[in-house]
């Protein structure tokens, strides 16, 4: 796949980097979330897992399928998605981290993520380029009501019971490390931010940090101290996880090629 | 976003918008796409093309392939030749768009339709608009979940009659 992108030009290769960051945070975290089906706490809430997932793999797909068309080498939304190897996928470490059959993980990894996409969408609102505007205009009213359900969650868990409060707790101890990478600025959200095309991924921070801290406060969780922020998914460096990950997501396209309903 | 209006149209376009009329929607099929806010356009080009341009409610609504093809197969039955069906994202669709009848087709389905107005989707717990129950009537209604049976619906219970019953969410 990395041949045909030769054709592209510096600015086109840039945009299309980008909109795999996107797509591929949306496609990975869909996944993760549709571990939970038949496997929640309760059938409500189990519902919910699914409807932000099957709201994150429709994003996935508008993205992607414009990602295709920068690329220009044929490739539509399901050849990005089934036909990518794990060096090329572009997303986020936070979203590949296990479920680990715990509830309060998958809250706070959820969390940690919809208050950043809620400043990211809405900053994709004023792109200069018009299709991710669109899209951004689409996303943006469903994270809202992401952002919402998982920020109650992280009340009820650490406002909880002892229970709850230490496994929300711990579980936000260990993503923290994760948060770091959604801020990180390179060459390619450089070339977006001096285009207009996204934000410079430094100016979500402000508003991210000022959600965590406001949801915290009432959750009664302690903000983990900043240390040792791993990163390296957005640049294809992922953990044991993505692989897992792609080999049940994509198995079928691999095993069977074009095959479709 | 106004929806074209029907006065002064040529009379070939308020057939094709009427046809159109048969096109429901799958999950909820008491509503045509119309009611819904979905059919954003309908022309017919200079080669006689026809032409529909739909939006869908949420990103990941699988309705909108099954939509896609009940235009083609409903203007398919109804004697046109070569259909295309655009999806556009802009401007997002929003339940604002329902239609008046569309809401009280909705109420006598079971189904909440949206509050107008609604407050800020930011505010955690207890800020959920007024909803009626479909069922009984009353006012003293409560959220369970805001998510529901599909991307749209919110699961909601009536504290008179106990009866759960789906509330179209505000987007």
């Amino acid at each position: 796949m990395t041949a045909d992108t030769e054709k592209m030009t510096p600015e086109q290769q840039a945009l299309f980097d980008y909109l795999l960051r996107l797509g591929d945070n949306a496609v990975v975290l869909s996944h993760r979330l549709g571990e939970w089906c038949g496997h929640a706490p309760v059938l409500e809430e189990d519902i919910a897992l699914i409807n932000v997932a099957l709201d994150l793999l429709g994003q996935a797909r508008s993205i992607m399928t414009y990602a295709g068309e920068v690329e220009g080498a044929g490739h539509d939304e399901d050849a990005l998605v089934y036909r990518r190897d794990g060096f090329d996928y572009r997303n986020v470490l936070l979203v590949e981290q296990p479920n680990e059959e715990n509830f309060a993980v998958a809250i706070v990894r959820q969390f940690l993520f919809d208050a950043w996409h809620y400043e990211l969408q809405t900053a994709l609102l004023q792109s200069s380029d018009a299709r991710l505007a669109a899209i951004a205009a689409k996303s943006v009213k469903e994270v809202t009501y992401h952002l919402r359900h998982s920020s109650e969650w992280m009340v009820r868990l650490g406002d909880g019971t002892a229970e709850s409060h230490g496994r929300v707790q711990e579980a936000l101890d260990d993503l923290w490390r994760f948060s770091g990478e959604l801020f990180e600025a390179d060459a390619v959200e450089e070339r977006m931010a001096a285009a207009g095309i996204g934000p410079h991924p430094q100016s979500l921070y402000a508003a991210w940090s000022e959600t965590v801290d406001r949801v915290l406060a009432e959750a009664t969780l302690s903000r983990p101290e900043d240390g040792w922020m791993q990163s390296g998914g957005r640049n294809g460096r992922h953990g044991e996880h993505l692989g897992f990950i792609l080999a049940e997501m994509q198995f079928l396209q691999r095993a069977y090629p074009d095959a479709r309903w | 976003m106004p929806l074209q209006t029907l006065e002064d149209s040529p009379p070939e376009l308020d057939k094709l918008w009427q046809t159109l009329e048969a096109v429901v929607d799958p999950e909820i099929p008491v509503l045509t796409i119309a009611d819904l806010g979905l059919l954003r356009d309908a022309e017919i080009g200079a080669d006689e093309t026809v032409t529909v341009t739909i939006t869908p409610t949420y990103s990941g609504c699988p309705a909108m392939n099954m939509i896609e093809q009940e235009i083609k197969r409903v203007l398919g039955e109804a004697g046109y030749g070569a259909v295309e069906v655009k999806t556009v994202l802009h401007p997002a669709w929003t339940t604002d768009w329902l239609s008046e009848s569309g809401r009280e087709k909705l109420r006598a389905y079971g189904i909440a339709p949206p509050a107008k107005g609604s407050t800020s989707k930011r505010a955690l717990f207890g800020a959920e608009p007024e909803v009626t129950c479909p069922h009984c009537g009353s006012k003293e209604t409560e959220q369970v979940s805001a998510f529901g049976s599909t991307a749209c619906k919110a699961l909601w219970r009536c504290r008179s009659c106990l009866e759960p019953f789906d509330y179209f969410k505000c987007i």
